[in-house]
């Protein structure tokens, strides 16, 4: 077994006095995707907002790759390897779309390849590269949720963070984008923590899934098991 | 009625104060009654309905030149009071329809147009408003003989224009209309779905607090007995907003202390200045500027670290005791 | 007809420096929400330091420089020790900081340099030349021109202007993608304090001269400017500051000076109560 690339060890976390999480531990392998399931409310979003420093933990623990990231700054993380795609306004509405690609790269020293990426990009996502001069607010539910992951991508994360990226999109887009994932992790090494509501598609991709309720982890498992766990299913995933 | 008691007690109280404060002390306190009907005015509109105005030293400018026409016309007090609270209410009026529509850094900007632009209209009327010399005019002795103090009568004067201000202010505070105020200044929609008129109440709020900057301009012009532009310029808007905040925002209680700081600043920093030996230059131009600066940091300084404002700290370490 | 020109010429060059103030308003109105009312004393400031440079050194130009400096420098100081610290729990808020550092900057300048109006004679001939326009006017025009220009450039062809820009629409998914929001935030406040201190060095010499509140009614004029031309919008912002100016002056010259004030607050007023968003303000970006 390799060392975690993201440990989050018994963070409680909230929003003024009343925590919305409650002493959660989960890690994330390199190329592996983990699911972060469960019903609205369950605390995913914090989750990942905690991660990725927006929120800051009042107990426990955030490392990435062995650093404890706790006097990271929201801003430095990205150049440590963490992408956090927010929760549908990750687009930039006023900005083009090959503006929005390009502040996904801005922070990289390593400009050629930060190029490489961008092209990259372009070519994973044909549909973005026909809209290049056009407004984040002019593009389809789709193709915003493209271009979030996309501008991640430009950056070389080692580390996406994905919230609901299958929000608000056809079934085909989602199995698209779920396919995608698993590329993108077999090919690049890549590893995601993935929250999703839709969770068939997640558990599809999905190396593991962590089911979470009221702010805590209920269970942690193969994503293979929980697909079939019935009782579980009915519990807490309702389908 | 335990308002009316409280105030009838105050009322005494403070009569009683002016026939033992000498005459320079009498004016102070007359002027800290005059600032307080127009920081009153302005805490209802600013802090219980949330409509920032930058424009009340203009409405004061309005009320004291009212006093001052009238005045030399009639020679009667309580009639030139009343028609400057009069003249102030319409001025008020027709600025808070208008900003009735305009939300937070708009509005302040539209008053703020009103406060700078406002004192160039007694130019603009030379002959009936005096220009940059302004208005002089005659007030009757004190009824009660030529022995009686002109400074007390002033003070009484002041004093009783205060209390009814406080008094009037008080009831509505707690009255419906004062709830819904409130209400509007916390959540404008909730208010609007809980059966609230959000824009008539806004222009409510607009016109009493312009009836107490225009009683208090008015208040201002007995006690100088003459009105000028330079006298209600963007500063003494200025002044009035740090006054209520630095108060405390939203409680009459907040106004008091404000109106009392007006006053009480520039004497302090006037005897600081004294006793430091300074050439007559600097000494001059630190008289007039002096003020403004400590208004100007302590502003700034209780917005950053007690946006409650001195009524807020009172209130604060009141509950911390209770609650022990 | 000749009076038409020189009232066109006029009132489009005093337009200009509304025009740059107006720009002031926006840059810091984009990035930070709030409305700085403290602008126009801070270009006082900036005025005041380069009269300062000015009579030590005997030459105008480094005194200009000084002035553009000191603005900066300003804005530098003002979001780092007071509006970063500024909560954002109310919207008033902000703008009764900003009044706060109005009193207190004019209160110092009284203090440091007195109360009386100091002449600040205009760097070039102000009577009208060709078509109407003096060397003043043409020095104005350029200055604003070249300071429009490069905003223009810095925002939409370099990277600290995509930084700029995505920090303003979007602070926290800039930050998610490693822009320093608050350094651009202060870069904005620097920028806005510089353009500012131009546009006091540039209309201060068209008026009384300098005094501690001799940016007062321009200020309400850039604000109207501001507003005609929707805060939001760098183009709205000149363009209303144009628009304003001519107003003004033909209202000035067809009606009288005296009515001028009346004037910016009827248009203050009109623009607000019939546009609230502004004559020029783009449709507003659907958010997503």
């Amino acid at each position: 077994m390799t060392a975690p690339l993201l440990e989050i060890q018994t963070i409680t976390a909230g929003y003024g006095a009343a925590p919305v999480l409650h002493e959660i531990t989960l890690s994330v392998p390199p190329r592996t995707i983990v699911a972060v399931l469960g019903a609205n409310g369950a605390g995913k979003t914090t989750l990942l907002r905690t991660v990725s420093g927006l929120l800051r933990p009042t107990s426990g623990a955030v490392r990435l790759a062995e650093e404890d990231l706790a006097r990271v700054p929201v801003e430095h993380r990205v150049r440590r390897g963490m992408a956090h795609v927010p929760e549908g306004r990750g687009v930039v509405a006023e900005l083009t779309v090959d503006e929005n690609l390009r502040l996904g790269g801005l922070f990289r020293t390593d400009r050629r390849d930060a190029r490489r990426a961008l092209a990259e990009v372009y070519t994973l996502f044909e549909p973005l590269a026909r809209r290049r001069g056009h407004a984040g607010h002019q593009l389809s539910g789709g193709e915003r949720q493209m271009l979030a992951i996309g501008r991640a991508l430009v950056g070389r994360p080692r580390l996406l963070l994905l919230d609901e990226p299958s929000l608000g999109l056809a079934p085909r887009v989602t199995a698209q984008l779920m396919g995608l994932l698993a590329r993108l992790r077999d090919d690049t090494g890549l590893a995601v923590l993935l929250v999703e509501q839709n969770v068939r598609s997640a558990l599809s991709v999905a190396d593991r899934g962590v089911v979470m309720s009221l702010g805590r982890v209920v269970r942690e498992a193969d994503a293979a098991l929980l697909r079939d766990d019935d009782a579980l299913r009915h519990a807490y995933l309702g389908f | 009625m335990k308002r009316y008691l409280w105030t009838i007690g105050f009322g005494v109280a403070l009569f009683g104060l002016t026939c033992l404060l000498p005459s320079f002390q009498n004016y102070q306190l007359a002027t800290v009654a005059a600032y307080l009907c127009a920081t009153a005015g302005l805490t209802v509109l600013t802090g219980q309905c949330g409509q920032l105005s930058l424009g009340h030293g203009a409405l004061m400018a309005t009320g004291a030149y009212t006093v001052a026409l009238m005045q030399s016309a009639f020679e009667n007090l309580p009639l030139s009071l009343v028609a400057g609270v009069l003249v102030t209410v319409l001025a008020g009026a027709v600025i808070g329809v208008a900003a009735a529509r305009l939300r937070g850094p708009y509005l302040a900007g539209v008053t703020l147009a009103v406060a700078v632009v406002v004192p160039g209209i007694a130019t603009m009327f030379h002959d009936v408003l005096g220009g940059d010399q302004g208005l002089t005019f005659y007030l009757a002795p004190p009824p009660f003989g030529y022995d009686f103090p002109f400074e007390r009568w002033q003070a009484w004067i002041a004093l009783t224009a205060a209390l009814l201000t406080m008094l009037l202010l008080g009831n509505l505070a707690a009255s419906r209309y004062g709830r819904a105020f409130r209400a509007v200044r916390d959540d404008e929609i909730a208010a609007q779905l809980s059966g609230i008129h959000v824009a008539r109440t806004q222009v409510l709020a607009f016109v009493v607090s312009a009836a107490g900057a225009g009683l208090g301009g008015g208040v201002l012009a007995v006690l100088a007995l003459s009105v000028s532009p330079g006298a209600f310029s963007l500063t003494l808007s200025l002044f009035l907003v740090m006054a209520i905040v630095v108060g405390g925002l939203g409680s009459l209680a907040g106004a008091v202390w404000g109106a009392f700081l007006l006053v009480a600043l520039p004497d302090l920093t006037a005897r600081v200045t004294e006793v430091v030996p300074l050439s007559p230059a600097l000494a001059q131009r630190l008289e007039g500027n002096l003020p403004l600066a400590v208004f100007g940091i302590t502003l700034v300084v209780v917005m950053l670290a007690a946006p409650g404002g001195i009524q807020g700290l009172i209130s604060s370490a009141l509950t911390a005791k209770r609650g022990r | 007809m000749d009076r038409i020109v020189f009232l066109t010429v006029d009132g489009l060059s005093r337009g200009a420096v509304y025009a740059a103030m107006a720009l002031a308003l926006v840059l810091i109105w984009r990035g930070a929400r709030i409305v700085n009312f403290a602008q126009g004393a801070m270009a006082v400031a900036a005025a005041y330091a380069g009269h300062s440079v000015t009579a030590a050194t005997g030459s105008f130009w480094l005194g200009f420089l000084a002035a553009l400096a000191a603005g900066l420098a300003l804005g530098w100081l003002v979001e780092r020790l007071v509006m970063r610290h500024v909560g954002h729990d109310r919207p008033l808020n902000a703008v009764i900081v900003a009044l706060g550092l109005v009193l207190l900057i004019t209160a110092v300048l009284g203090i440091v340099y007195g109360n009386e109006f100091r002449p600040a004679p205009p760097a070039f001939d102000r009577t009208a030349g060709f078509a109407g326009l003096s060397p003043y006017d043409i020095f104005v025009f350029l200055s604003v021109a070249v300071t429009v220009g490069a905003l223009a450039v810095l925002f939409t062809r370099t990277k600290a202007g995509l930084r700029l820009r995505a920090s303003a629409f979007a602070p926290e998914v800039s930050r998610l993608l490693g822009v320093n929001v608050g350094g651009m935030l202060l870069l904005g406040w620097v920028l806005a304090a510089g353009v500012g201190a131009l546009a006091g060095m540039l209309i201060i010499p068209t008026e009384f001269g300098l005094h501690p509140n001799a940016m007062d009614r321009s200020f309400v004029v850039a604000f109207t400017a501001a507003v005609v031309g929707g805060l939001d919008s760098p183009l709205g912002a000149v363009i209303g500051g144009l628009a304003v100016g001519l107003v003004l002056s033909f209202v000035g010259g067809y009606l009288g000076d005296q009515v001028t004030p009346l004037a910016i607050i009827v248009l203050l007023l009109a623009v607000l109560l019939i546009r609230p968003d502004g004559l020029f303000a783009a449709r507003a970006a659907r958010r997503i």
